[in-house]
């Protein structure tokens, strides 16, 4: 018993030195914070164009306003969620351990969801963009390919939480594989399912509000814009549009989970 | 058709549940995804031609530029800093606004409500965003970039927590109303003890995701190992944007597996 | 309908589920099967629609070799038989409606079963074999809302709507009370006098085996050691079965 405890309070040290250590690490090599005199000026700036936002920009008749970037950054993530639901099917049917008995492809198909996971969405839409050009598009792409890592890892989850012993019943009737899932393990999954797909698209929202700023659409190339000429009373409205935007979207999506469980 | 429901209504059976909800719900779907296709000039032409290029480009991606690992050693370490120190100052500004956003820590609304819009509002603006943002205040560098990550960090971790402090057990607390404590002590006797460990969980689970995050700040100029993404895909060298995906990818699973580990020794 | 010819199961782990056994089980039958526990009900049952694989020997079922059969003729063979399952096994978030209708879907092409397409006559079907037991009013209630009773007699209406030519229940009422134990029981009987769907069950209780059995099979340790019509299952011949005499909890009270 002694000896446990006194092994708990070395490990213990150990684990405080280690982190200790980090933070020396982290601190020491970071440049001093200086404030340019500048700084006080932006920041007290995009506060008062948070308070005076540029209110002409929210419509224009010929185009390119706040209401049609905001548009293409839900068309963008509506899009690429709506992929993503279709492409993170097999994944999630492969991974799942007591549906796919061959282990290696289960193997397979976790490794590359994770794989897919830890790949930043924005890095992705930067490689899409040189393959297909700048544009939506591309953030459609990244959004629909990168949101399958996520998707495919909580579905898979849930079906190995399913109680198979309906499919047990249905093999017994006659039932062919895919006739079998459908009936006896779909069902089960299929409002989880579209609940992880609104959280992804409540997600997704966010991450399409960035694209723009590498230029694979939507609002962020006008804010990138605004920020880069210093205008801002646009800077305001955008990131209030922002906003308003997520936060409808977060309400609305939230709403409609709740109801689905 | 009439036959049939005639047989419905003399043998018992109940009328099968109306599936109009439904229909029109599949319906609205379809009819968001075609607008926004619209909206965005999405066309399958474009998917088609794209898809060759996506596959030419994975071609020179492979295989990755060995030699550039060590130049680009520097730029990651950087980015871990910033991630290590953005997560510490969201954390150290979270722990003490959950408490204030905690409703059954402080029963005033008017503390609460308040402190709950400022970190619903946090929440709402991505990491990227906050940098570009940032990056206009105090210049390029990692400064801008652990700011954004404070902020970020401080959203996620915020969220998580005082959702969890409204759960915790009411008992201790009663206890330290009972001696009389003030509010303060009150607070770090009664509730602390009782949140330490979920606190430490979910700032680790914050650390992870701040960990990507980092690696795509250089994107807006607010440091790390972004910003090389940019330089070496403008020069078309794939073969070190490569370099930079599997360095990037195998620091963030470690780190990854670190705390999680971590994580599980607290629960 | 039904033809054992030396089939034996040996488990992967090496132990013996079935030996030798060669049995001829005729159409109209109410076949009780009946031994201890272990003794290898369950593995007899699953291998005639094959949820088990026998290692050994041959099955025939209405004239097919199940045993050799592949694939599709697989899935025909199986979708002439219908099965009930001790814990109901319907999938509890689908309505009761549904899960009769999954008793079809061995007649369809795969690609309308997964838009969900079950023409107007299997709707029916699934209504006339609600009827049959008694539950049209559930149709539209989800599985898990009803009684185990109730689930039980909807994985009956599920082998009724597959039009089944022969049904096997393996402890179809074990987990259920008395009086819903013969209604079950009831139904299984009705179905097999009025329908002359063959049954082959699997039961614990030797009273309820008596009374609703036309012909019993006794196992003991993966072999026959009884099989005769039910007059000649007397007391000492279920002693003999059980390798001792009847205990009480082997005696449920529903027939007397
Ligand atoms: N999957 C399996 N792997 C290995 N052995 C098994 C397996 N299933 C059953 N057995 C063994 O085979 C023998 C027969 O089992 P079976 O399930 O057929 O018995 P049973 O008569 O149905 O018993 P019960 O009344 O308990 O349901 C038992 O000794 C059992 O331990
Ligand atoms: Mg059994």
């Amino acid at each position: 018993m002694k000896r446990d405890k006194s092994l708990l309070i070395i490990r213990r040290v150990l684990v405080v030195i280690a982190v200790l250590a980090v933070y020396i690490w982290a601190f020491s090599g970071l440049p001093v914070l200086q404030f340019k005199e500048t700084s006080m000026e932006v920041i007290s700036s995009i506060f008062s164009g948070l308070l005076q936002p540029d209110w002409t920009y929210v419509y224009d008749p010929k185009g390119e306003d706040l209401l049609r970037g905001l548009l293409d950054t839900l068309a963008i993530a509506l899009l690429g969620t709506f992929i993503a639901s279709f492409l993170c099917i097999p994944f999630s049917f492969m991974a799942a351990r007591n549906i796919m008995k061959n282990k290696a492809i289960v193997g397979t198909n976790k490794f590359i969801l994770s794989f897919i996971r830890v790949f930043p969405d924005i890095v992705l839409a930067l490689l899409f963009i040189k393959a297909v050009g700048p544009g939506a598009f591309s953030g459609v792409l990244a959004l629909g390919i990168g949101a399958v890592g996520m998707l495919g890892k909580l579905i898979s989850e849930d079906m190995e939480g399913v109680d198979l012993s309906a499919r047990e019943a249905l093999v017994a009737t006659g039932a062919n594989p895919v006739k079998t899932l459908m009936f006896a393990v779909i069902p089960q999954v299929l409002p989880n399912f579209f609940s992880f797909v609104l959280y992804r698209f409540e997600i997704n929202v966010r991450a399409a509000t960035i694209l723009g700023i590498i230029g694979a659409g939507g609002i962020g190339t006008p804010l990138i814009f605004a920020l880069s000429v210093r205008d801002w009373e646009r800077v305001g409205i955008i990131l209030l549009g922002i906003i308003v935007m997520v936060t409808m979207i977060d309400i609305i999506s939230g709403k409609i989970r709740a109801r689905l469980t | 058709m009439r036959t049939a429901e005639l047989k419905n209504q003399t043998t018992g059976m109940p009328a099968p549940p109306k599936k109009t909800k439904q229909h029109i719900t599949v319906l609205l779907v379809l009819l968001l995804v075609m607008a926004s296709g619209w909206q965005i000039g999405f066309s399958l032409e474009e998917l088609m031609s794209g898809l060759p290029n996506m596959w030419d480009l994975i071609v020179q991606l492979i295989p990755p530029n060995w030699g550039y690992f060590s130049q680009i050693t520097v730029p990651i370490l950087e980015t871990i800093r910033m991630a290590v120190v953005g997560t510490t100052i969201g954390g150290l500004l979270a722990a003490p606004l959950s408490m204030l956003a905690a409703r059954n820590v402080i029963h005033t609304s008017w503390v609460t409500i308040p402190c709950r819009f400022i970190l619903n509002l946090i929440r709402t603006l991505p990491e990227l965003l906050l940098a570009a943002i940032f990056v206009a205040i105090f210049g390029i560098g990692p400064i801008p970039g652990i700011f954004a990550l404070a902020l970020f960090s401080l959203g996620i971790i915020a969220k998580l927590f005082y959702e969890s402090i409204e759960s915790i057990d009411p008992g201790p607390m009663e206890a330290m109303t009972a001696v009389g404590a003030n509010k303060i002590k009150w607070i770090v006797f009664g509730v602390v003890p009782q949140v330490t460990s979920t606190f430490v969980s979910f700032f680790l689970y914050a650390f992870e995701i701040n960990v990507r995050a980092a690696a795509v700040l250089g994107l807006v100029g607010a440091g790390g190992i972004g910003l090389y993404y940019e330089q070496t895909l403008g020069f078309f060298e794939y073969d070190k944007t490569a370099s930079l995906i599997v360095y990037t990818l195998a620091v963030v699973l470690i780190i990854d597996y670190v705390s999680t580990v971590a994580r599980e020794k607290l629960t | 309908m039904i033809e054992f010819k030396n089939v034996s199961k040996v488990y992967p782990n090496g132990t013996r589920g079935l030996k030798n056994i060669n049995v001829k089980i005729e159409k109209g039958e109410f076949v009780v099967v009946v031994g201890l526990s272990g003794a290898g009900k369950s593995t007899l049952l699953r291998s005639i629609n094959r949820l088990h694989e026998v290692s050994d020997g041959e099955i025939i079922v209405g004239g097919k070799s199940i045993t050799k059969a592949q694939g599709t003729d697989l899935y025909r063979i199986r979708r002439d038989i219908g099965m009930i399952f001790q814990h109901f096994n319907l999938v509890k978030r689908s309505s009761v409606m549904r899960n009769v209708l999954s008793g079809r879907v061995g007649y369809h092409a795969t690609w309308k079963m997964v838009l969900g397409l079950f023409p107007k006559k299997d709707k029916e079907l699934a209504i006339q074999a609600l009827k049959r037991v008694n539950m049209p009013e559930k149709a539209y209630m989800r599985a898990d809302q009803l009684s185990g009773g109730q689930q039980q007699r909807v994985s009956i209406a599920r082998a009724l709507a597959q039009e089944a030519k022969l049904i096997l229940a393996d402890e179809p009422v074990a987990s259920l009370d008395p009086l819903t134990t013969k209604q079950v029981m009831d139904d299984l009987q009705h179905i097999n006098q009025e329908l002359g769907i063959t049954m082959v069950v699997n039961l614990h209780f030797i009273d309820v085996a008596r009374k609703y059995a036309t012909r019993i099979i006794g196992l003991k340790q993966g072999e026959v050691v009884f099989d005769g019509p039910v007059e000649n299952a007397t007391d000492e011949m279920f002693a003999e079965i059980y390798g001792r005499p009847l205990e009480e909890d082997e005696i449920m009270g529903v027939a007397r």
